[in-house]
């Protein structure tokens, strides 16, 4: 049995969710290598050989890599499948792009957002928005997975594995990338943060939302989310969302600040460790899965909250 | 241009997903289907381009096809689609979970029939979620995608999408023919007006089954058991900000 792991990555660096798909890939079993696919990514790919458990780094690159889109991933990697029984690919929307057209180029069938493996071939994932929860038999002669990184401890780094050069595809393509607008932030990102701020609707305007959430998320070095409500609402951008049509994180502090909780919004954030909710409705639902509830006005009690951590020395 | 557009009959969202009892899987029983959101989005989409509106010129779009792979009732879903404005049906009759790689092999045939220029998807059903038939279906064609499109704009012979990607967006240029699949801030969906329902009823919806294009749909995959999610057990309410930092520290997350 042999698992090849797409890695996620900026070409300078892999991301933490590569790790947490290596372990998805070891509860397998078998041989686990990793595929870094990009440009001048060099450094991603001796960084991809430290993750422990790794048999070996396939590292391709070329122009056609740069920004990792579907056509040249699959145009890459449907040939290398045939020295592998199943691959895997984080849940990012890179992910997301390129493992159906490899699917389909193998002709199986894919299993979307798997969040446990059970055996080589048995696997649970979650559908309609996380409100059930299915576990399924995939006896497909190759498997292709996408994987919830955040429900996957990430692998460690002390390993050594070696690094294979192979080719890139040279094209044409029939898609070409013309440009990109990333949101620029000195703070940790959403999905990789140890630690979410989030607001909802209640903040009431883009200014408000920015007032009351970036210093507390700059205080306790979080990541800034949002609710879907906030984010249609323009207090947020879309890039914030957190829920099962946004993303998906697992910090190990959550704080919710207006947020009242619908389950589009649970089944984003349900599985972070701690979750804190400031909600001036008592019975808004986001208290059912909250750790601690402050009920109370967020425009008196986050302030409040500012000193207090000021006092405990965060 | 003309457009195909496949939608699929779905849970209402408004309703709470139950687990069957026995855990063989969601029940549907007696509960309002519709149209999936993403693919009401998508026919929106195609509707403008044909009408004129969001950023599309007025005839961009000449004919818009709505398919629809599922049960008899999702002629209803059909007839919602064509409501909004599409022009005519397909209905592929075919009952039970139809996975998504059959669902692209179905829609390649149609495709394969009608040689629209442009194909419009929902990015994910939100019964299943697995956001992958638009991209199978792309490369089973050899048709450039761009997937979770948040705005589309026409030109000869070629597409522009902005896209939805982590940490922030993505444009691409598709060449045409293409498939695009929809995120939710492509635009807001119209609700169809009373005329153009009674309307939708007078348009014709044509219909096939799978073996009508050689397609198996038995499923690949095997479900196990379907169960409920893990319920996290609701926690305190605590009196104030210094009582909230003491038990996060207790927790070891500051």
């Amino acid at each position: 049995m042999a698992v090849l792991v797409i890695a996620e990555h900026d070409n300078a660096s892999i991301k933490d969710a590569t790790n947490k798909v290596v372990s998805a890939a070891k509860a397998m079993g078998g041989d686990v290598d990793v595929l870094v696919a990009g440009s001048n990514a060099g450094a991603a790919a001796a960084e991809a050989a430290k993750i422990e458990g790794v048999r070996k780094v396939l590292h391709a690159d070329g122009a056609t890599l740069a920004k990792q889109m579907a056509e040249p991933l699959e145009a890459l990697i449907v040939p290398l499948m045939s020295g592998y029984d199943a691959v895997l690919f984080p849940a990012s929307t890179t992910g997301k792009n390129a493992a159906p057209r490899v699917a389909a180029k193998l002709d199986v069938n894919q299993l979307s957002g798997v969040i446990g493996v059970e055996s080589a071939d048995t696997f649970v994932r979650p559908i309609y928005a996380g409100n059930a929860i299915v576990t399924v038999q995939d006896g497909q002669a190759k498997k292709v997975l996408t994987v919830q990184p955040t429900a996957f401890k990430a692998a460690g780094s002390g390993g050594s594995a070696s690094v294979e050069t192979i080719a890139a595809p040279g094209g044409p393509f029939k898609s070409a990338f013309v440009s990109e607008e990333m949101a620029k932030s000195d703070r940790p990102e959403l999905t990789a943060a140890k630690r979410v701020v989030s607001g909802g609707r209640a903040l009431g305007s883009s200014e408000e939302f920015h007032k009351v959430l970036d210093p507390l998320a700059d205080k306790l070095g979080a990541a800034v989310g949002a609710s879907r409500a906030a984010v249609d609402a323009g207090y947020a951008p879309n890039d914030y969302q957190v829920g099962q049509t946004g993303k998906v994180v697992a910090p190990e502090l959550y704080v919710a600040i207006g947020i009242s909780g619908a389950i589009q919004h649970l089944a984003g954030m349900k599985d972070s460790k701690v979750i804190v909710a400031i909600n001036k409705d008592e019975e808004a639902p986001i208290f059912q899965v909250a750790d601690y509830g402050l009920v109370g006005d967020y425009k008196t009690l986050v302030p409040e909250l500012m000193d207090e951590l000021t006092k405990a020395g965060v | 241009m003309k457009v195909l557009v496949p939608v699929k009959r779905v849970l209402d969202y408004n309703l709470k997903v139950r687990v069957k009892p026995d855990g063989s899987g969601v029940d549907l029983s007696n509960l309002k289907m519709s149209i999936n959101p993403f693919c009401e989005i998508a026919i929106e989409e195609a509707v403008r381009m044909k009408e004129g509106g969001g950023g599309h010129a007025k005839d961009a779009a000449t004919e818009v096809v709505a398919v629809s792979i599922g049960p008899e009732q999702a002629q209803e879903t059909l007839r919602n689609a064509l409501a909004i404005g599409a022009d005519r049906g397909i209905l592929v009759k075919a009952d039970g979970d139809v996975e998504p790689l059959a669902v692209a092999k179905i829609l390649k045939a149609v495709i394969e029939a009608e040689k629209p220029d442009l194909v419009i998807l929902g990015k994910q059903a939100i019964d299943d979620d697995s956001n992958a038939t638009g991209q199978m279906l792309a490369a089973l064609l050899d048709w450039p995608q761009a997937t979770f499109a948040s705005k589309i704009v026409l030109h000869a012979g070629k597409a522009t999408v902005t896209r939805e990607v982590d940490g922030g967006l993505q444009t691409l240029d598709v060449e045409l023919p293409a498939i695009v699949t929809t995120d939710l801030r492509l635009n807001e969906p119209r609700y169809a007006s009373l005329p153009n329902i009674m309307k939708a009823k007078k348009k014709p919806i044509d219909v096939k089954t799978p073996a009508d294009f050689g397609v198996d749909t038995s499923p690949r995959i095997k479900v196990l058991k379907t169960a409920e999610p893990a319920k996290r057990s609701g926690g305190i309410k605590v009196k104030s900000a210094a009582e909230l930092v003491g038990k996060l520290k207790e927790a070891g997350v500051l």
